[in-house]
């Protein structure tokens, strides 16, 4: 009896290694082959947005990027304005969202009592969970009624002299600045906050040892010692109002071309797109249309690969 | 003067003093505008959309009546939206966790971050230009694919926002998996089990918590893309569809389209549809944060 089942297990270890084996390389090779796809799909947008707008690349050549009519009559496009129109939007929008984040990321991190900081940095986090579309509808008929009314004609009676700030228009610019801001700023400041958090506790008490005010302390060792962390986050909120589409196309009015007052309407690369999905009239001006997908595209890997580096160094650092 | 000595700063030392309470005052200041926004954003949409929120408004598709005012509901919005938000998610969730078991559980470590980079990179790009990318793969194919053909469809728009998913819900996967415990694989090994029984019995089990609520919070962030539609997903009927094949209404389209609509009525069914959306994405993403945190907890204190 005894002896008979030796064999038997033998042989249900044998299958029990092959089967093992099998699963093992089976496993690696299905893992592999989603973590390949996950890393491809980006090449493949890449490809696909490139191979759509050769047509216009082909017709219109790098000058394209420079060149400012978009006229469907003569078939002729360029996207000078709405490049333009995308950087103003997104730096000015940074401008306003960077400081106000780090604001809130040392309120989080160093002022704020700690039964308080987990509700209101979730609160600011849910900031970021609003679809940008119900952020469009709130700014069209919320915010742009009371910054056509109260907020630019103020700003133009104190810095009227300045032509950035000219009349007052129902919508511009401006309220597109301050959309994208209201976006960037939760992504910025939950990372700033998670920075602020990592400085290592004794060298902001050494500092406070010294007889160090809090803000000296904030000032002189926790903001240089994860400075290009900070740099890194803004960065990334400059990513995601440089892409932003819908929003921006809801509150900026989409005129061309933009003008020197922040009040007056402009478009955007992503706004232009959001605008004229519907109305592609020859094939080269749908071409033309994804040629500006293509420059967004590059404009946004360019900012978002600098600021992922920086910040996995940082990561790396931290585990290290 | 009369010898008593004074603890109120003076000189340098009150200024110092008071640039920190600007500072600290100011501080204050930035975290109750971000709460305000918050605050005055999600109240609007409130009040606003009482007026429009009725059974209609789930029952019905869009009409026009005889004065040609938008009325009836949303409802192949609602249908087309849950249909989108299915494919996206029946894509996205096996390779993402699937890329995310490589990278915690096989790759190499060079590997590994090269992997963690990209998704990164993709998590970053322009909503509109994956919308794009779906476009020219699935709608103006040089070559149809099979199923998906030449036109727009709830196929393809899912597509797209499976795209939108895949690095949220592959980098949450990553960071709950890390956070398994090695003495758990370790004990599992020491048994001489082998890894691929490890990694489905041992360590999926224990990063499952983890791994549904980063889900969840994919699919929230995804139910509320309009951009990435635009091009792939927008021609559709005013009647509830199934069919995937066809294109289909989406809430966040339907909102787009209706807030440059001239007619009133349109606004206010688009306040409602606001109200749906950011109930659905808030409740989910406040529940699933709460569930991510105390596994977390639960998975810091085993290790």
């Amino acid at each position: 009896m005894e002896a008979a089942s030796i064999p038997a297990q033998a042989a249900l270890k044998r299958t029990r290694r092959r089967l093992d084996r099998l699963g093992d390389r089976g496993l690696y090779l299905l893992t592999g082959l989603a973590a390949f796809l996950s890393v491809a799909i980006v090449a493949a947008i890449a490809w696909q947005v490139i191979d759509k707008a050769l047509p216009a690349i082909r017709h219109f050549g790098i000058s394209f990027v420079w060149h400012s009519t978009w006229n469907p009559v003569t078939d002729v496009y360029g996207a000078r304005e709405y490049l333009i129109g995308t950087l103003v939007t997104s730096f000015g929008a940074v401008l306003i969202a960077a400081p106000l984040s780090i604001a809130i990321g040392l309120f989080l991190s160093e002022l704020a009592p700690p039964a308080v900081r987990g509700p209101i940095g979730s609160l600011v986090d849910m900031l970021a969970a609003v679809p940008s579309v119900v952020i469009g509808l709130w700014g069209i008929y919320v915010l742009l009624p009371v910054v056509h009314d109260h907020l630019e004609p103020w700003l133009h009676t104190a810095f009227g002299w300045i032509p950035l700030f000219g009349k007052p228009s129902p919508a511009g610019v401006f309220p597109a600045m301050l959309v994208l801001a209201i976006m960037a700023t939760p992504i910025i400041s939950s990372i700033c906050r998670e920075l602020f958090v990592s400085v290592p506790g004794d060298l902001e008490e050494a500092a406070i040892g010294l007889g160090a005010t809090r803000w000296e302390t904030v000032r002189g060792v926790v903001i240089p010692a994860v400075k290009g962390g900070v740099v890194a986050a803004i960065i990334l909120g400059l990513g995601r109002a440089l892409g932003e589409a819908i929003a921006v196309t809801q509150v900026i009015g989409n005129g061309v071309p933009i003008r020197l007052s922040l009040f007056q309407p402009g478009t955007t690369l992503a706004s232009q797109l959001a605008n004229q999905y519907s109305s592609q009239i020859t094939p080269l001006s749908t071409a033309s249309l994804i040629y500006l997908g293509l420059i967004l595209l590059v404009i946004t890997f360019t900012t978002n690969f600098i600021a992922q580096r920086i910040v996995h160094r940082f990561d790396k650092q931290r585990h290290s | 003067m009369n010898g008593e000595l004074s603890l109120r700063a003076t000189g340098s030392a009150r200024r110092r003093l008071l640039r920190n309470r600007t500072a600290e005052i100011s501080m204050v200041l930035a975290a109750l505008v971000a709460l305000a926004v918050l605050a005055i954003l999600v109240g609007s949409v409130l009040v606003r959309a009482l007026p429009a929120l009725n059974l209609d408004l789930i029952t019905k598709g869009p009409a026009t009546d005889a004065f040609g005012r938008v009325t009836g509901g949303i409802a192949p919005a609602i249908v087309g939206s849950l249909m989108l938000v299915a494919i996206a998610a029946a894509i996205a969730i096996p390779i993402g966790v699937l890329t995310a078991v490589w990278v915690s559980e096989f790759a190499p470590k060079r590997l590994a971050d090269q992997v963690k980079l990209y998704l990164d990179v993709l998590n970053g790009f322009p909503s509109i230009v994956i919308g794009i990318f779906v476009f020219g793969l699935a709608v103006k194919a040089k070559v149809p694919v099979v199923g998906i053909g030449h036109h727009q469809s709830a196929w393809a728009g899912g597509f797209a926002l499976s795209i939108i998913m895949l690095p949220f819900i592959a980098r949450t996967t990553m960071e709950v998996l890390a956070l398994v415990p090695n003495h758990l694989r370790e004990a599992s090994y020491a048994l001489g089990v082998s890894k691929w029984r490890t990694v489905l019995s041992i360590v999926l089990p224990t990063a499952l918590g983890g791994i549904v609520t980063g889900t969840t919070l994919a699919v929230a962030r995804a139910a509320g893309e309009t951009a990435p539609l635009l091009f792939v997903c927008t021609y559709a009927s005013a009647t509830v569809t199934w069919d995937p094949s066809q294109p289909v209404s989406s809430i966040p389209f339907t909102i787009f389209s209706y807030s440059e609509n001239a007619d009133q009525h349109a606004h206010e069914q688009a306040w409602a549809a606001a109200f749906l959306l950011i109930a659905f994405v808030l409740v989910s993403s406040l529940t699933s944060r709460y569930f991510l945190d105390r596994s977390r907890r639960k998975l810091g204190q085993v290790g």
